[in-house]
């Protein structure tokens, strides 16, 4: 009985693994110095993961594929800069278009979100039509997207310069927050566990999320079932797009600015936080709540731990050391048993 | 280097060159092996048999070293032994060729002979492959096997049968007393076969002894000195091959009395033609050429043929998986051009492929997602939703139609038998309601009793009007279960034979038509 037990443990464990590194993280840093386990704190920690969840929840179905999306992060800049020289106060100096009236917040919310929706058709067209690797396709969309961006920055008026001076309705987008004192909750927070709910659903309820699965699982044999595979690969990088592009608004919207160095490597933390949650860099493997977890795990080593004066060198070492520690144990978990 | 066993393993002082005594091993809910005692002669071929799941592979697994039994003892030449892992096995002479080869199909014969352990040179202070005792090495261990093979050759461009005998070689090489082969001829054409049993013998001769696994009977009776018979992770005994029929050993390996091989010919085809195709053509030159037949509403169609006769190109074309360069395809009368999957499943027809690891299981996935793949649209609701309570009833309905036996839907299919997987894959394909399928090779791999069962779908489907069109290169099981066979050769269609009339001689001499 007591073997059955263990086993039972054994397994909970390991199904679990990425939850329970998440809680005793907490809990060690929360030992250190008892004021971390404060609202204060768990907000602060939510809101710097939102945006972070947003682009992790775009690069996880390309990751369920088997595939990755290294342009991710300066697709997220590129929008931050569209967004921002789009919606500037009129009363602001330096503005990117002088004489642009006061758009309606929708209007470059929606043109940012459909750049980006299209350079990720367009890496999933290569990546579907011509065969390209994925790594491939998007290492070179991830060069083109910070070129185009910097050719937009560097247009004069602006030359380069930041981008500022963001329109209120922006900036209260990224900063405002329903309710008001100690348990206000951030709109960013709400957005992002919005997203996070639409894509849980489409990855368990619908057609496409299961077709997702299937191609991660074995591209093949879903040809063989009558899965469109260019189709729902441009779908999923195209999706993965919008994500970025949604992210690159709530950015600018946050910091109440833009530069076109916005996003520089986030897709690595994005990927770092699925691999982390248990999305198997093989694909066909990943849910929704790991990624999330995933999120929060380095959100919690960022901000705790320099909360606890952790050198910031260390904190990246004991961030390499979880990634490497979670990928190895989550091989262990899928390759058939001794 | 090669490792000099002068006089270590000598095979007078034994009886037997291996012992495995009382094995067994569990795995979480399956006891795998349940003590079972296997002995080898040296210089003699010991067949291992048993339905897929009665403990075959764990087994060879414990004794290569890739599982460790739960108890039991092995023993080499009467010394026992502890094997933790694959090199130790190699090193006390027990070597396995396994099911899927394992070659680097990048490198050349030698270097896949020698990977690691390389003849070495010293160049001053640095150390090299020395190329030329590795050439020198491999020629002579390839001559002295009569084996017409370069060491130079890309693995990957040589044959299936020729990769295997340099993993024979290989194993040679290692001085091997006891070489393992595990389903060695499933992927050989006869004539590789025969090739392969010249080289067992040849082992055999100079004292080697051959764990040999197959599903094939009369092979096993071709080429196995004794056969031992496992049965849910037990052994049910072990006879001197000349006492066993294809009869016996099949009631010892499912422990009932199999009478029939086959269900008895149910279907009817009728004279409607469902399929209609016509001068069918490949853009590859060596691929299928000019191929025309009707399929009847109902009918169970066999392709025979020996490998490389081009039948799965074939049965792919037809289902939109490859392109044709010329030919017409008529369904129902209608002239129709399939270029996708996507497009052949929306006509009525469903494929289940030869590779069933390959193209076939999503194996991270559930039995339920495995089994509803191919038929989502269905479950979409009017919100784009999918339906599960349905998607869920379906799946449930199709593990008890077929009797699957999984523990439940929610069971990854990488954790079942092969033949269980194969009836997933049927489910899969019946819930699209299909009116063709297309079955390749539907049996390969698969046990004896899980065949009857594949046997029984096919016959139950044609019986409901259902059109087969199946591949297979077991002589036996067309003329069992095809109305009519339709036979190919090099690509080209060489004749139909009526199930009735059919044998093995005249299918033999259709699939040999147009060799030179």
């Amino acid at each position: 009985m007591s073997l059955i037990d263990s086993r039972k443990i054994k397994n909970f464990i390991t199904m679990n693994a990425i939850y329970i590194v998440l809680i005793l993280l907490i809990i060690g840093i929360a030992f250190v110095d008892p004021r971390f386990l404060s609202i204060v704190c768990l907000r602060d920690i939510l809101i710097q993961s939102s945006t972070r969840v947003i682009i992790a929840l775009g690069i996880f179905f390309i990751i369920l594929t088997g595939g990755v999306d290294l342009s991710a992060g300066r697709q997220v800049g590129l929008a931050a800069v569209i967004t921002a020289s789009l919606l500037q106060s009129p009363d602001y100096l330096r503005r990117f278009y002088p004489d642009l009236p006061q758009l309606p917040l929708i209007l470059p919310i929606l043109i940012a979100i459909a750049v980006c929706l299209l350079a990720g058709l367009t890496n999933g067209f290569i990546v579907a039509r011509f065969g390209v690797p994925p790594f491939i396709a998007t290492l070179g969309m991830q060069v083109i997207v910070y070129g185009a961006n910097s050719i937009y920055f560097d247009l004069p008026p602006n030359n380069s310069q930041p981008i500022g001076g963001l329109s209120k309705n922006l900036t209260e987008l990224g900063t405002g927050t329903i309710g008001t004192g100690l348990y206000s909750i951030p709109y960013i927070v709400i957005i992002a566990i919005l997203a996070a709910v639409v894509v849980w659903i489409i990855a368990n309820k619908t057609q496409f999320g299961k077709n997702v699965y299937a191609i991660g699982g074995n591209v093949e044999a879903a040809r063989v079932s009558g899965i469109n595979i260019g189709k729902n690969i441009m779908i999923i990088y195209a999706f993965a797009g919008a994500m970025f592009g949604l992210a690159g608004v709530l950015e600018a919207a946050r910091t109440g600015g833009a530069t076109n160095n916005y996003g520089m490597s986030y897709e690595l933390d994005a990927i770092a936080a699925c691999v982390v949650g248990g999305v198997s860099a093989t694909g066909g493997v990943g849910k929704v709540p790991g990624v999330l977890a995933g999120v929060l795990i380095f959100s919690v080593i960022n901000y705790g731990l320099t909360f606890i004066n952790v050198n910031p060198y260390w904190q990246m070492i004991i961030k390499g050391l979880i990634i490497v520690a979670a990928v190895a144990f989550d091989i262990r978990k899928y390759r058939r048993k001794k | 280097m090669r490792r000099d066993n002068g006089g270590r393993y000598d095979v007078s002082n034994h009886k037997y060159v291996l012992e495995m005594n009382n094995m067994s091993k569990e795995f979480p809910g399956v006891q795998a092996l349940d003590d079972v005692t296997l002995k080898v002669r040296p210089g003699t071929v010991h067949a291992l048999m048993g339905e897929n799941g009665a403990g075959k592979s764990t087994l060879m697994k414990c004794l290569f070293g890739l599982y460790q039994p739960d108890s039991g003892e092995i023993l080499i030449n009467g010394k026992k032994v502890e094997i933790q892992n694959a090199k130790e096995a190699l090193d006390h002479g027990i070597s396995m060729i396994h099911q899927e080869l394992h070659s680097n199909l990048h490198r050349n014969v030698m270097e896949n002979i020698w990977l690691g352990r390389f003849p070495l040179k010293k160049i001053g202070p640095l150390t090299f492959i020395d190329e030329r005792k590795m050439y020198q090495d491999t020629k002579e261990l390839l001559d002295n096997l009569q084996m017409d093979i370069d060491p130079r050759e890309i693995v990957g461009r040589m044959s299936v049968s020729r990769i295997q005998s340099v993993e024979i070689a290989r194993a040679v090489s290692y001085d091997s007393k006891v070489i393992i082969m595990d389903e060695p001829s499933s992927s050989l054409t006869e004539n590789e076969v025969d090739r392969l049993f010249e080289i067992i013998r040849d082992l055999k001769s100079r004292g080697v002894a051959i764990i040999y696994i197959s599903h094939k009977i009369e092979e096993i009776l071709q080429i196995a000195d004794e056969v031992t018979i496992l049965r849910d992770g037990k052994k049910v005994g072990v006879w001197p091959a000349s006492e066993l029929t294809t009869d016996l050993i099949i009631s010892r390996m499912v422990g009932r009395e199999l009478t029939d091989r086959f269900p008895p010919r149910v279907s009817k085809p009728t004279d409607e033609v469902i399929l209609r195709v016509e001068g069918l053509t490949s853009p590859i030159f060596r691929s299928f050429k000019d191929i025309t037949f009707d399929l009847h509403h109902g009918e169970i169609l066999g392709i025979g043929g020996l490998v490389g006769a081009q039948r799965t190109e074939l049965i792919e074309a037809l289902f939109g998986l490859r392109s044709i360069s010329s030919g017409k395809i008529y369904y129902k009368g209608q002239e129709v051009k399939i270029d996708s999957p996507l497009k052949a499943k929306k006509l009525g027809m469903a494929l289940l492929t030869e590779e069933r690891r390959a193209t076939g299981i999503f194996p991270v996935l559930d039995v339920l997602e495995n089994t509803s793949i191919a038929n989502l649209q269905k479950y979409v609701k009017v919100n784009k939703l999918l339906d599960d309570k349905a998607r869920r009833a379906e799946g449930n309905q199709a593990v008890e139609m077929l009797s699957i036996k999984t523990p439940s839907l929610k069971t990854l299919i990488q954790d079942l038998s092969g033949g269980n997987q194969q009836k997933v894959l049927f489910a899969r394909w019946l819930l699209t309601e299909p009116e063709i399928l297309l079955l390749d090779e539907p049996t390969r791999g698969i046990d004896v009793g899980a065949k009857y069962e594949i046997y029984s779908i096919m016959s139950d489907l044609a019986k409901q009007g259902k059109s087969i069109i199946f591949i297979s290169s077991e002589m036996p099981e067309l003329i069992g279960m095809a109305d009519r066979i339709m036979v190919m050769c090099e690509g080209r269609l060489s004749g139909f034979v009526s199930g009735e009339e059919a044998t093995q001689e005249n299918i033999m001499r259709l699939a040999t038509k147009f060799m030179a």
